[in-house]
């Protein structure tokens, strides 16, 4: 694993990946033998119209769907080839992933739903809960353990949702927009909680995004636009 | 992911749907209480026939005049005599005590309670036989036989209709116009095998009937016992065989009278109980079964619902045989929780059955376990192919699952 400050290793690449859906006339092409390489320590913003393709690009770099054909290396092993234990292993280990509706278990608490991917790390129940805490606390939401989803505001829960994802030190964070369901400014606060933990934790951080001001906290950008990457841009 | 872990959850998830999880076990309870129950009567019914059977007396025979065959045969059939009393002591080695039983339902008067009971003449081997003794007074005596003495011992329902409070010892009764004196009070014996009150009983030297009631020196039955267990169809063989030739049965005719072993009644009634528990292991099966069927259904129903739960945690990291193991749990947790549910319930329904019917109550030790185990299987079994359903979901489209 190269670390952090190694920016120059690209620690996700897709080669020539495609991904399509469905058979016949149905056939769908989500994606057309796209590269791109994400480097360790990035803050990469993807966006693109409705059914670009962005959200497939970011299950296959999530491990949350194979490509039908080319590859996905991470740090140089080709995802396709690991099995399916393995791919669960990555996403525990590796990936955290926030999403647009949150995802939170309901009639749940925020520190159980935070702890969720330490059940699966085999970690046990009282290290879990102090970790938990610990992963609260630094997305600002100490006080809030014992609410439910349900008790909590949708910038809570989003915050609860990136507590969870960082909760195992994963190197990359994926955030399928991430503001989407908020308004402005919990919107806002959101982006600076994810780019306050790019830029401390050097967490590698991938983020879906309609909205112009999320993309601007990237220093890199990546528009799709009918399943190919259209533009891919860096501003120094 | 830790076993623990898993059970915790599974029993969080049954509790959120307190009323469906109940709902759902219902079908395991009812067959597993069917079981239980229906083991538990077996058991019962068994005991109580063969208490009911050691209470006829060891190693007994009964010989009654007529063909084991046939209603109409006990007509015009003789009844046995003394003399073949006589023969059978002394050409029968296998048989160890015989007595006559002749007896008759007769009212019987003390002061101003009366009762129809069964009044019957014995020999003092009748009690050995049957091995009944007397809780109050004695028994009747040789003495008793030879003086056709006008004495008596009688049963206790009888001694209590009779003498409601009051010692029955040294009074008198009066059977018809004869008077007789109570010598004894028998032993309490309780129902016989086909729910006669055996205690509803008078019992008079067999001389003194048969002077005094019958007329005559006929004998309706004869009880006998072999000298051991082993030689009871040794003995049964030689009584047929001295009857046969003194009633002058030609060779080839069917006996025109019947010699029963009780074990055979024991058989036949143990027959019987299996017929009926097989039947109600076909009724707990069917059960089961349903019972299965109804855990599968809510847990395809539960898999659905919770498909976005389950792409969250496949997200997070979970396994395929997590997710699985975690809807087998809570399938299994379903089912055993139904199977506990049904013991307690099957206990309780077996205890107030065998109470109902005055049988003894026994639990059924070894059906028990099997039926724990039954449970268990039927959870695993049923529960196997929703939790695959669950673990093969993607991930992806679980997530987006609406």
């Amino acid at each position: 694993m190269a670390s952090a400050n190694e920016a120059s290793a690209p620690i996700m690449s897709l080669r020539s990946v495609s991904r399509t859906y469905g058979e016949g006339p149905a056939l769908v092409r989500a994606l057309r033998e796209v590269d791109l390489e994400i480097m360790s320590g990035e803050l990469v913003a993807v966006t693109g119209p409705s059914g670009s393709g962005k959200s497939t690009a970011m299950s296959i770099l999530g491990c949350l769907e194979l490509p039908t054909s080319g590859d996905y290396l991470i740090e140089g092993v080709a995802v396709q080839k690991l099995s399916k234990n393995v791919l669960a292993l990555l996403r525990n280990q590796r990936f955290g992933f926030v999403f647009q509706a949150f995802n939170l278990l309901q009639r749940t608490s925020a520190l159980d739903n935070v702890a969720l991917p330490l059940v699966y790390a085999g970690v046990g129940r009282s290290e879990r809960r102090a970790r938990a805490r610990a992963a609260l606390g630094r997305v600002g939401l100490a006080d809030r353990a014992l609410a439910t989803p349900n008790q909590l505001s949708g910038g809570e829960q989003q915050r609860v949702a990136i507590a969870r994802a960082i909760v195992n030190e994963p190197e990359i964070l994926l955030a399928d927009e991430p503001t989407g369901n908020l308004d402005s400014k919990k919107g806002e606060e959101i982006m600076s909680l994810l780019s306050q933990l790019n830029r401390e934790q050097q967490i590698t951080v991938v983020m879906v995004t309609h909205d112009p001001r999320c993309a601007a906290y990237a220093k890199r950008q990546v528009s799709f636009l009918d399943g190919r990457i259209a533009t891919d841009e860096r501003r120094v | 992911m830790m076993f623990i872990t898993t059970l915790s959850l599974a029993r969080d998830a049954l509790a959120r749907n307190k009323l469906r999880s109940v709902l759902t076990m219902l079908g395991v309870v009812i067959g597993v209480s069917a079981v239980v129950t229906m083991q538990s009567m077996g058991l019962g019914a068994t005991a109580y026939i063969a208490e009911a059977i050691s209470g006829l007396g060891s190693n007994m025979l009964i010989a009654v005049p007529g063909a084991t065959h046939g209603m109409s045969s006990m007509a015009g059939v003789p009844l046995f005599t003394m003399a073949d009393l006589e023969a059978i002591r002394q050409r029968a080695p296998a048989v160890d005590r015989l007595t006559p039983v002749h007896s008759r339902m007769l009212r019987v008067v003390a002061g101003t309670n009366n009762r129809i009971t069964n009044v019957a003449g014995v020999s003092t081997e009748y009690f050995q036989i049957r091995n009944w003794g007397t809780s109050r007074g004695r028994l009747l005596l040789e003495q008793d036989e030879r003086q056709a003495a006008l004495s008596c011992v009688i049963g206790q329902t009888l001694a209590e209709r009779l003498f409601p409070g009051l010692d029955p010892l040294r009074q008198e009764v009066r059977i018809r116009d004869l008077p007789c004196k109570v010598v004894g009070v028998l032993e309490a014996k309780g129902g016989s095998m086909f729910g006669a009150d055996q205690d509803d009983i008078l019992l008079m030297p067999y001389a003194t009937f048969s002077r005094r009631i019958s007329g005559n020196a006929r004998v309706a039955t004869l009880i006998a016992s072999a000298l051991t267990a082993d030689s009871i169809d040794e003995a049964k063989e030689q009584l047929t065989k001295l009857l046969r030739e003194r009633r002058r049965v030609p060779k080839g005719e069917t006996d025109d009278f019947t010699v029963r072993d009780p074990r055979e009644l024991q058989a036949l009634m143990q027959g019987v109980t299996s017929v009926l528990t097989s039947l109600l292991a076909g009724v707990a099966a069917i059960s089961l079964m349903v019972g299965g069927i109804g855990i599968m259904n809510i847990m395809l129903v539960s898999v659905t619902e919770r498909t976005r739960e389950i792409g969250v945690r496949l997200a997070v990291g979970a396994r395929q045989v997590d997710i699985m193991l975690q809807f087998l749990v809570e399938a299994v947790l379903l089912s055993t929780a139904g199977g506990a549910l049904g013991i307690v319930a099957g206990l309780a329904a077996a205890r107030g059955i065998a109470a109902q019917l005055a049988v003894p109550f026994v639990v059924p030790v070894q059906a028990i376990p099997i039926a724990f185990g039954v449970s268990v299987l039927v959870g695993v079994l049923f529960g196997v192919f929703p939790a695959r359903k669950a673990a093969r979901l993607n991930p992806l489209s679980a997530l987006r699952f609406e």
